[in-house]
């Protein structure tokens, strides 16, 4: 009985009139548990009434305290019928498990209905006191951080990175159960909001224990999604990377974190030679770690036949080191048996961080990616949900076996999702194969910190990870080859695809841009196996087309790489979409892309010719443009410093992707177009001149502005600090006559750059700006409707200082860097980030006191408002003092998916955010139609985000995502149904600037949130 | 391909101060979107047309569910719904609550009832303002005057507080309500040459001066703002100014009165002598005007009294503002001469507001 949960029932306000007849309410509140319930007194005729409850105690075992949230239902007493219910909050009470994080929840929560949306809010305090359990078989995981940031957060320092750690669980979804058919919607919506609530609880608890397990204390990159299989279930699933964490706290640990490129890095001698490590004792801790290894998703299973491996590798690194001659061949074979050594053990190497420490990415392969679909039937025991685990395990090891096909035995920037139409799921799984250092993976010697690592290191700065991780006669695909432009020993590929962030010490030429791939594809609309199989015919001419895209748009925009991608494979009644995004970059380190050429079929005829000659010219003239657009111009580079010379750049894959049907046949598919020398669109039919067209039809951003999918955007490093999160959801109706996938392909265009047109106009104000993490999502709801999601952060930056080469960059980050480090030796964390929350909630009561002081106005302006009005004054009467000033107070929440605040440190990270939300309408007509009902539910969800980390004492949400929005309508019969469910990390922030005042007073006295210094004026 | 739903929410509500004009104006999606791109912002921007189409519907929406808690502004600053910075709010608050001139000549002094909103159509038609705007503004006024009407203490502070106003428009507010309350006649066709401003400067004073809450007014002492009654009169005060009637009732006294303006304006005004050939009408009209305000029927006709009986004869003569002032305030002050009438105190108060609006109402 290691927990008591405290909860204390404030105050109510602007609750919704429940009686016609006095309209007013009798509110009161229940406060659940488990199968606890304690209820407060009636508060008899008001709206905002005051309950000042006692403390009510549940008394609890951790387990239930991580898996159960806390439910707060808010009623209105009836004396003679049955009391009628205002709404709920769910509060997830994870944040107080841990005890770096919250300490208190305590704020104003809006009063939630699923039909009838926010009505009213609730002032909670709710606290936990934790005794220490030392059961050694508990079922819980308490104290295990979660973060949905995919690097290293930024007030942690990795100390280890054990790996991935997924879990599923599955049950029966309450809308579809018998039941179902005789309650109301009201009671079928919060049974499910339930459900999944305590379902995430569980995963969450069940990956906290096998985190414990490797021995690790934190989930850094967690993704929880949600299957809605309908009929067949739900299941929750759930991936991350295992880490142990460490606080940088005191001063003497800060070190630079992988926001940062080190300086270490910079100091060393430029040195292409790979020595990894001139004492051969530190490669060898493999040796001794072995004993405390943990494989991830099986422990139990664990082998230790690796040991002799290991064993056997420890000459090896000394021949290593000591011939480390000119040749990275060598090392790259060591490096290859050390991760190998290193992660083998490890069913899935697999990370889903998309940023990392520096020195821990060494080489980059390219992209993997595996699919399969399959025909869901029921579960029938939620308690052993194997099938669903084999489905994942199948992929997970496609994509392994992709990775060592690449030369890799890791894959980073990891993500798993499906789409689900029917009984038909398409299950997809894809990331970055890489070269990882193993050093990071292993627990090291107790000093061996990271800075220890850096010193080590000597890899070659900004183009390392380009090198091919594989080899060079034995190539897995057929590959053109040169030798690197930067440091010009090792080889490169000419183009590169990735799903991670750009490195930040990646030299990169000019600036970057998003990049999207669409397509639509028709299919006949079929009934469970033959459904199934038709996909599964479809897909591979999906994927190459989608590639082929990508790689056209990527050589029209003069680039020749792409980061952060993202394929996403939507299916639906009659046809199949891919979206594919990323954001594109001249790597300094690659070869400069040829252009693209168009041969016609008869070059007999005369206009023809012309005609193609004409369409030449143009994209030519668009490759110009876009040049001086994003600022490429790379330096040029005689012919004889490079090792062979390079005839025209030719198009190639680093994809390996395969398909699986339910029969487990994997083929895969060589994207490379076979051998062809050049890159030639051929045009022989219309369908050609459209694709050739389409590529035209994408507009650049208008002046002013930037897009990116990634993080940061490459070529922009002075953001100021205004912010702006949004999302936009678009649905459009396609007319179903003769629907043609050109047709098809045109809409989906069209839908697409309408909808980042729309931003760029709505966003104008911002100029110059760049909208960062661009993310597209598109759902196929029913029969002839696109949905298309997007959700992106527009930041504004300084125009003036954008202009900056590379060199300038890495110099800039790295200053800021060690200015970092004074600061925080200047001004402890700890102090900062405590008085923040505590003085955030008293200031709120100030303020309240005194808006309510304010109405009997001091004599002495009302005598000064007297003598103005007199009479003998000229009648400029109606030019008076400016607007009072509308001192508000609620507190500024700050929502962005990236992981940092421009211009701000965030000091303290107080949890995850997992929400989910369903609203539903039976009057969509009257709330404005499924605009209007969307629109509210939306910015219902991001104020009930808002609320909750205000409640945690937090300022910010970092790395927020909408997973998922599924909308359904039937406009018939006025209804409408949503379900939302977003996640992120609450933080505690601090602005720079606000930083340098406060190291130079006393920090206690600044803390107070800027909001109080308006009540007075 | 037609759009079913196309919104777009970011975390801090999006305003566009533009868009907000034509919506308070009361312009359908479609006119706002001509509007606008008569206004070159195609141009602009490079966007399209259904960008614009797109960008304005999103905007009415929000201005819409903002539109609920724009009734309460309190409501505003509170609420977790909509998060919008401080200046934000008090723009959209200031705007939503602005309105024209013509539309509040329209209705001044009317009663604010169902009877008048029907009105609103003829309004609507003869201002030029659309009917939706001029339902917004009559609602405002109708809100406000609900919520302040029964309040004890400053009428303007009252507003305020309630409505988070800027000063000036608290104010304006103030002299609507009053009105409203009182009733006073602004339509006639005589009265149609001041301005709103000019019956809001009137009303400010009587505010200040006539009603219950001047009397109690004692800045050194807060506690007497309990008993602050700004909205009505104060009907004491306006039973007392029948004594004034001894002013020109007794004959003696009012060639007194005359005998000491002349002698002290003599030489220094233009219209010496129609003032003094008028002296005896004009004060008459002033002292009756008084006397008669103990009916309510009359105190709604003061503004067309007060013009009839003084603003239009000195018109007629060519009186300059100047020597309206010099006129007034010896007026006002001689009859602190007169040894054997006692109700200086009363007078002061009845006179002093007076030759306020009567200086402010002087005007072509």
């Amino acid at each position: 009985m290691p927990g008591k949960l405290k909860v204390k029932i404030v105050a109510g306000r602007h609750l919704p009139v429940m009686d016609r007849a006095s309209d007013l309410t009798d509110a009161f509140v229940e406060v659940k548990f488990g199968n606890t319930t304690f209820k407060t007194d009636v508060y008899l005729k008001s709206l905002n009434p005051q309950w000042n409850s006692e403390w009510f105690k549940f008394e609890v075992d951790d387990e239930d305290l991580q898996d159960e949230p806390l439910q707060i239902t808010v009623l209105d007493h009836d004396t003679y019928s049955a009391n009628d219910a205002i709404g709920k909050v769910y509060i997830d009470i994870d944040p107080l498990l841990y005890s770096e994080a919250a300490t208190v929840i305590s704020g104003w929560f809006p009063i939630y209905d699923t039909i009838h949306g926010i009505r009213g809010e609730i002032n909670v305090v709710v606290k936990v006191d934790l005794f220490n359990d030392l059961n050694r078989f508990r079922q819980s995981s308490c104290g295990v951080k979660f973060f949905c940031t995919t690097s290293i957060p930024k007030c942690y320092r990795a100390v280890v990175i054990h790996g991935f750690v997924e879990e599923l669980v599955v049950n029966e979804d309450p809308e579809y159960q018998w039941i179902d058919r005789i309650r109301t919607p009201r009671a079928s919506n919060e049974a499910r909001q339930r459900l999944i609530s305590l379902m995430s609880g569980e995963l969450q608890r069940k990956i906290g224990l096998k985190v414990l397990e490797m021995r690790g204390n934190a989930v850094v990159g967690y993704l929880q999604c949600f299957d809605l299989e309908g009929e067949s279930g739900l299941v929750v699933r759930a991936i991350g990377t295992a880490c142990t964490l460490d606080k940088l706290s005191s001063p003497a640990a800060f070190l630079p974190a992988c926001n940062s490129p080190s300086r270490e890095m910079k100091e060393s001698p430029f040195n292409e030679d790979p020595n990894p490590n001139p004492h051969s004792s530190g490669p060898s801790t493999p040796l001794k770690n072995q004993t405390y290894s943990f494989s991830p998703s099986k422990s139990y299973s664990r082998q230790s036949s690796s040991s002799d491996t290991d064993l056997s590798l420890t000459p090896k690194t000394g021949m290593g080191s000591g011939s480390a001659g000119k040749e990275g061949g060598p090392f790259k074979a060591l490096l290859r048996q050390q991760t190998q050594s290193a992660l083998e053990q490890r069913e899935f190497p697999f990370l889903t961080l998309t940023a990392f420490p520096p020195g821990l990415l060494v080489h980059v392969g390219g992209v993997v990616s595996a699919r399969s679909v399959k025909l869901l039937d029921r579960i029938h025991n939620p308690d052993e949900p194997e099938t669903r685990d084999a489905w994942w395990a199948e992929i997970r090891q496609e994509i392994k076996s992709h990775a060592k096909a690449l030369g890799c035995h890791a894959v980073v920037g990891y993500s798993e999702s499906t789409s689900i139409c029917e009984e038909v799921c398409i299950l997809s799984a894809s990331g970055t194969a890489a070269v990882l250092n193993p050093r990071f993976l292993q627990e090291g010697t107790v000093e061996g910190s990271l800075e220890q690592r850096l010193i080590e290191e000597n890899l070659p700065v900004g183009c390392g990870f380009c090198h091919i991780p594989y080899d060079e006669l034995n190539m897995p695909f057929p590959a053109h080859l040169t030798y690197c432009y930067n440091c010009r020993k090792q080889k490169v590929p000419d183009v590169l695809f990735t799903t991670i962030d750009l490195p930040t010490d990646a030299v990169v030429i000019g600036k970057g841009c998003l990049i999207q791939a669409r397509l639509c594809r028709l299919k006949k609309k079929a009934q469970a196996e033959a459904n199934a199989t038709a996909i599964s015919n479809l897909l591979p001419f999906m994927e190459y087309e989608v590639h082929t895209q990508l790689m056209n748009k990527l050589k029209l925009k003069g680039m020749n790489a792409l980061f952060g991608l993202r394929i996403q494979v939507t299916v639906g009644e009659n046809m199949l979409m891919g979206l594919a995004s990323a954001t594109g970059v001249y790597l300094a380190a690659l070869p400069m892309p040829g252009g693209i050429q168009i041969a016609g079929k008869t070059p007999s005829d005369g206009s023809y010719e012309q005609h193609i000659s004409h369409m030449q010219k143009k994209i030519n003239d668009t490759i110009a443009k876009n040049k001086e657009l994003y600022e490429i111009n790379p330096p040029e580079v005689s012919e004889e410093i490079i090792g062979s010379p390079i005839p025209e750049p030719r198009q190639r894959s680093r994809l390996l992707r395969s398909q699986s049907e339910s029969s487990d046949e994997v083929t895969e598919l060589d994207l490379s177009h076979g051998k062809k020398d050049a890159f030639v669109l051929e045009i022989d039919d219309t369908d050609a001149m459209e694709d050739v067209h389409s590529l035209l039809t994408d507009v650049p951003p208008p002046s002013g502005f930037y897009s990116c999918n990634t993080e940061i955007m490459p070529g922009i490093n002075n953001w100021t600090s205004e912010i702006q999160m949004f999302t936009s959801v678009r649905v459009v109706r396609l007319s179903s006559l003769n629907l043609t996938n050109q047709a098809l392909n045109k809409n989906f265009n069209g839908l697409c750059e309408n909808l980042l047109k729309s931003l760029y106009f709505k966003l104008r104000s911002m100029t110059p700006c760049c909208l960062c993490h661009v993310n597209f999502t598109v759902s196929l709801p029913e029969d002839e409707l696109i949905q298309v999601t997007v959700t992106a952060v527009a930041i504004t930056f300084d125009k003036n200082q954008a202009l900056q080469t590379t060199k300038a960059h890495v110099e800039k980050s790295l200053q800021r860097a060690s200015t970092d480090n004074e600061d925080l030796l200047q001004f402890p964390l700890e102090l900062c980030s405590d008085s923040l929350p505590s003085h955030a909630f008293s200031a709120t009561k100030e303020h309240l006191e005194s808006a309510s002081s304010n109405s009997g106005t001091p004599a002495a302006q009302r005598a000064v408002t007297v003598e103005k009005a007199s009479p003998m004054g000229d009648g400029n009467f109606r030019n008076r003092s400016a607007p009072p000033c509308a001192s508000s107070t609620v507190g500024v929440v700050k929502m962005t998916p990236l992981s940092f605040i421009p211009g701000a440190k965030i000091t303290k990270y107080l949890g995850i955010i997992n929400m989910f939300f369903i609203r539903e309408t039976t009057s969509l007509r009257e709330e404005g139609g499924v605009s209007g009902f969307l629109h509210a539910f939306i910015a219902e969800v991001f104020a009930m985000v808002r609320a909750h980390v205000a409640a945690l004492g937090g300022n910010a949400v970092v790395s927020y995502i909408m997973k998922q929005c599924v909308f359904m309508e039937n406009p018939s019969k006025n209804q409408a149904q949503c379900l939302i469910n977003v996640s992120g990390d609450a933080v505690v922030f601090v602005r720079e600037s606000d930083l340098e005042v406060m190291s130079t007073q006393q920090p206690t006295v600044n803390c107070q949130p800027s909001c109080t210094g308006e009540v007075t004026t | 391909m037609t759009s079913e739903l196309d919104i777009f929410v970011g975390n801090t509500t999006l305003i566009d101060e533009d868009v907000y004009r034509l919506w308070l104006d009361g312009y359908s999606v479609n006119d706002a979107v001509a509007l606008r791109v008569r206004s070159g912002i195609l141009e602009q921007t490079g966007a399209t047309a259904g960008v614009l189409q797109s960008d304005t519907m999103d905007h009415y929406r929000t201005f819409h569910m903002l539109e609920r808690l724009l009734h309460a502004p309190p409501k505003l600053l509170h609420q977790l719904i909509f998060q919008i910075p401080p200046s934000r709010q008090a723009l959209l608050i200031e705007r939503y609550y602005t309105f024209d001139e013509a539309f509040v000549r329209e209705v001044l002094g009317k009663k604010l009832s169902k009877g008048t909103k029907k009105d609103l159509d003829d309004i609507s038609t003869k201002t030029g303002i659309t009917l939706k705007s001029c339902r917004r503004q009559f609602d405002n006024f109708k809100r406000v005057f609900k919520v302040v009407e029964e309040m004890r203490g400053s009428l303007v502070d009252n507003i305020q507080q309630h409505f988070l106003l800027s000063d000036r428009l608290a104010r304006d507010y103030a002299a609507i309500v009053f009105f409203a309350n009182n009733r006073f006649e602004t339509g006639k066709k005589k009265l149609q040459y001041l301005s709103f401003g000019d019956f809001a400067f009137c009303a400010e004073l009587m505010i200040q001066n006539w009603t219950l809450g001047a009397v109690g007014e004692a800045p050194t002492d807060p506690d007497s703002q309990m008993d602050d009654m700004d909205v009505d009169l104060d009907k004491e005060f306006l039973q007392d100014l029948k004594e004034l009637k001894v002013l020109v009732a007794d004959k003696d006294l009012l060639d007194l009165h005359k005998s000491l303006v002349c002698t002290a304006l003599r030489g220094k005004l233009s219209v010496f002598s129609e003032m003094e050939t008028n002296f005896k009408n004009l004060s008459r009209g002033l002292v009756n005007v008084a006397a008669k305000l103990t009916h309510n029927k009359d105190v709604r006709d003061l503004f067309v009294d007060l013009v009839e009986k003084f603003v239009e004869p000195c018109r007629s003569d060519h009186w300059p503002l100047s020597d309206v002032r010099l006129f007034l305030n010896q007026y006002s002050l001689s009859v602190h001469s007169l040894d054997g009438f006692r109700h200086q105190v009363l007078w002061d108060r009845y006179m002093g507001t007076l030759r306020g609006c009567l200086l402010r109402l002087y005007h072509d």
